[in-house]
């Protein structure tokens, strides 16, 4: 039984293996509240959508147990698991056209056919296809077929949705797009949706809470903004969003803030995350946006840097800079009318504040 | 300007018609592509084209009687056989004239025995008659023809010399069709002599069962080969392949070994004691025979299209359809196996086709209620000789299976075939 009354997915203590040597999910617990919008988020062979075949029963868990509502869906078959789902490549029936997918669902669940024929057009103008129903799925455009195999996931009204990198096939626009679709329908609806993606922008676009998956293992679960500004490793630090590395190491801590000389000699002071005590090494992270260029006041860290290259990318100028030995650092300075004109060869001064670096565990 | 004007074709930069100059500059590719395939077009011809062309024209072809007794022929022409009575004298004496000038080329026989096909007799007439032709006086021909044989004043020979004396026949074909021309016109032969009908009716009941035996034992079989890792399916692969390495007369004579009375598989019934010993089941030299050992030989050619297309179906359709709430069956059913139509026809079109006109394999086991029409049609090749005949019943079975591919296609749509 599931400790908590809100949880309404719950895996527990799972794990699974395929080959009974390596694991490929280490220990898993996870609990996601109904009407949540839960991504998994990580690279490929992280686990994530391993975790994803678990839920809808098409891979069974070598160890542990899932609860769907107060129940262990273990032994359940993933077509009595009542979970609607939208694949990768939209699994559109070929053979079908639009409205008979859509019917699909609710013919094996033996709903009348004058109720079937209401729900899929209403699923349709959901999706703004009402007037497609009779075509091939070949006959749609790519963002159709997705707006379809959407729709045909919510058609027999699941209490939990899950979707497997739905939109890997777009392209950019569309996907953009599709993402603040997907975001409206579920707070419409108020179902519960598991998305797994490898793309951090969608994660934090669409979701309630992210889980970012390494190694088998939930690195951090938190909602988008704790995920960007407060990560708490390494490499969350540098999958979600861009972000420059300066390794050191931790000469004093005192309470959040600790003291690290990086490798230059550098001092800096940066916000403790996970280092445990002096001595250690450390791999400290910063944002390329809260860097001040020449900046005004005083800061808790001044440094000064040599300008290496300057992208001009419109909204913003990316300035690459050599700073404390590290000649990938960026910068990015926001364009606004009266900023001052850098010069590629130039050394400028830059600071941050303590609390926008922060102090992770070390990597090479 | 390139752009179409209101009136006129569209002009290059340099004013030439664009449509010339596309077709000058596609010309050296199209002659090259040609050039590429000269030598197989060449071949086709000589080997394909041309002996079925040939077949053809001899199921009409019918020069024989005109060129062996021309004046015969040609007196014929104002005899109205259903005049009832003989042609006149004059007749005789033009087929004294022919059957003089045939018996020096010795070419009478060859009549004899082409209007043998016809009506029983005329052989051993044409025969009897060349030996004694030389040594009738030049009057009272009918008398002495009839003499010689007393066929000649039968009505009825002389109705088939006149019937078949044009160049061109449909004779072959309506022996095809298991009928005759009488005195009464187009008429089915009586039911005792019938054959061919039966034949072709048995070929296509025979090559229907093959088919979908091939089809039950080789769509779960290339279901597995689907789905397996391609580790093992390789592996099973070469084993559905090996018969392709086998000889197909070894294949079918390893049939022979096991189904016979005192074959193999009886010998483990009897061992066995499913059936005793005065009881051993029949299973070769009957149909039983054909449909055992050419299912056998036609599998792979069901399992490799079915294989094929059942490799591109993503499992996660079935997938998608449990995740809705279909179970193994329904999404099985409803959603795996329509998109499997495509391989199903093409492996059922390409089992029917290649069984319609197998000979050696019916020939070897079929014993006599197994055999094909393709037997027939080797046996008026190479046994009776009557190769237009032959070639009218080839005809028809060409014609029979363009007919049922042409239904196919109305059915299924042959854009629903998919080899691969």
């Amino acid at each position: 039984m599931p400790a908590t009354d809100d949880a309404f997915v719950r895996f527990s203590k799972v794990q699974k293996s395929y080959d009974g040597e390596t694991l490929v999910v280490k220990d898993l617990n996870l609990d996601i509240a109904k009407g949540e919008f839960l991504t998994m988020l990580g690279p490929s062979g992280s686990g994530k959508t391993t975790c994803l075949m678990m839920l809808a029963g098409f891979e069974p868990a070598t160890n542990g147990e899932i609860y769907l509502g107060d129940m262990s869906i273990n032994n359940v078959p993933p077509h009595k698991r009542g979970i609607g789902m939208v694949f990768q490549n939209y699994a559109l029936f070929p053979h079908m056209t639009v409205a008979e997918n859509l019917a699909f669902p609710l013919q094996v669940r033996k709903v009348a056919k004058a109720e079937v024929e209401t729900k899929v057009q209403r699923a349709l103008d959901m999706v703004e296809l009402g007037d497609f129903g009779s075509r091939r799925p070949a006959q749609l455009s790519g963002g159709q077929q997705q707006r379809v195999a959407v729709a045909r996931a919510l058609v027999f009204e699941p209490d939990l949705v899950l979707m497997d990198e739905p939109l890997g096939a777009l392209d950019k626009q569309l996907r953009e797009q599709m993402q603040y679709e997907i975001k409206h329908i579920h707070e419409n609806l108020g179902v519960t949706i598991v998305y797994v993606t490898h793309d951090q922008t969608e994660a934090l676009t669409m979701s309630d809470r992210v889980a970012v998956f390494n190694d088998g293992v939930i690195q951090q679960l938190s909602s988008p903004d704790h995920l960007y500004e407060d990560p708490q490793n390494s490499f969350v630090a540098q999958f979600i969003g861009e972000n420059n590395k300066l390794n050191g190491e931790v000469i004093e801590i005192s309470n959040d803030v600790c003291t690290v000389k990086i490798t230059d000699g550098t001092i800096l002071r940066a916000d403790k995350m996970n280092v445990d005590a002096v001595g250690d090494g450390t791999t400290i992270s910063l944002r390329p946006e809260r860097v001040e260029l020449d900046p005004a006041v005083e800061m808790d860290n001044m440094l000064e840097g040599k300008i290496e290259e300057l992208i001009y990318l419109g909204d913003h100028i990316r300035v690459r800079m050599n700073v404390a030995g590290n000649s990938g650092f960026i910068a990015k300075v926001r364009n606004r009318g009266d900023r001052r004109i850098f010069a590629e060869g130039e050394v400028a001064k830059l600071g941050w504040s303590a609390s926008d670096c922060k102090a992770l565990d070390l990597v090479s | 300007m390139s752009e179409a004007t209101s009136n006129g074709p569209v002009l290059t930069q340099d004013g030439v018609p664009l449509k010339t100059s596309l077709a000058k500059a596609l010309r050296r590719e199209k002659l090259r592509a040609f050039l590429l395939i000269a030598p197989l077009l060449v071949f086709i011809l000589i080997t394909f084209v041309l002996p079925i062309g040939d077949m053809l024209w001899r199921s009409v072809e019918n020069g024989i009687v005109r060129d062996t007794i021309p004046h015969t022929i040609e007196s014929l022409a104002d005899w109205d056989p259903a005049s009832g009575e003989t042609p006149g004298e004059a007749t005789f004496a033009a087929l004294h004239v022919d059957l003089l000038e045939a018996t020096k080329e010795k070419t009478h026989t060859r009549l004899g025995s082409r209007l043998n096909y016809e009506i029983s007799g005329a052989s051993s007439m044409f025969r009897k008659t060349g030996r004694r032709v030389k040594k009738m006086k030049d009057e009272n021909f009918k008398e002495q023809f009839i003499k010689v044989d007393k066929k000649w004043g039968d009505i009825e020979y002389w109705r088939t010399i006149k019937q078949f004396g044009p160049r061109y026949t449909g004779g072959y074909f309506l022996n095809a069709l298991d009928a005759e021309s009488t005195a009464g016109g187009v008429s089915f032969k009586p039911e005792d002599e019938r054959i061919y009908l039966f034949l072709f009716q048995r070929t296509i009941f025979l090559s229907v069962s093959i088919m979908l035996s091939c089809l039950l034992l080789g769509y779960p079989i290339a279901f597995l080969l689907a789905n397996l890792p391609v580790k093992t399916s390789n592996i099973l692969m070469i084993l559905v392949l090996l018969p392709f390495w086998t000889s197909l007369l070894v294949r079918t004579s390893a049939w022979k070994v096991l189904l016979q009375q005192q074959g193999v598989i009886n010998d483990i019934l009897v061992w066995v004691g499913l059936v005793n010993d005065a009881g051993r089941l029949v299973m070769i030299n009957n149909q039983t025979g054909t449909i055992i050992a050419m299912t056998h030989i036609l599998l792979p050619f069901m399992i490799l299209p079915l294989f094929s297309v059942m490799k591109t179906i993503s499992p996660t359709y079935v997938r998608a359809a449990k995740s809705m709430g279909a179970n193994d069956w329904t999404a099985f059913w409803r959603v795996y196996f329509p998109q499997t139509i495509p391989g199903i026809g093409a492996g059922s079109i390409l089992a029917f086709i290649l069984s319609i006109g197998f000979y050696i394999t019916p020939e070897l086991v079929g014993g006599t209620s197994g055999i094909f029409i393709s037997n027939r049609i080797a046996y008026h090749i190479s046994s009776s000789l009557n190769w237009g005949l032959a070639a009218a019943l080839g005809v028809m079975l060409l014609v029979m299976v363009i007919a049922l591919f042409y239904v196919y296609d109305k059915i299924v749509g042959i854009d629903n075939v998919k080899l691969g």
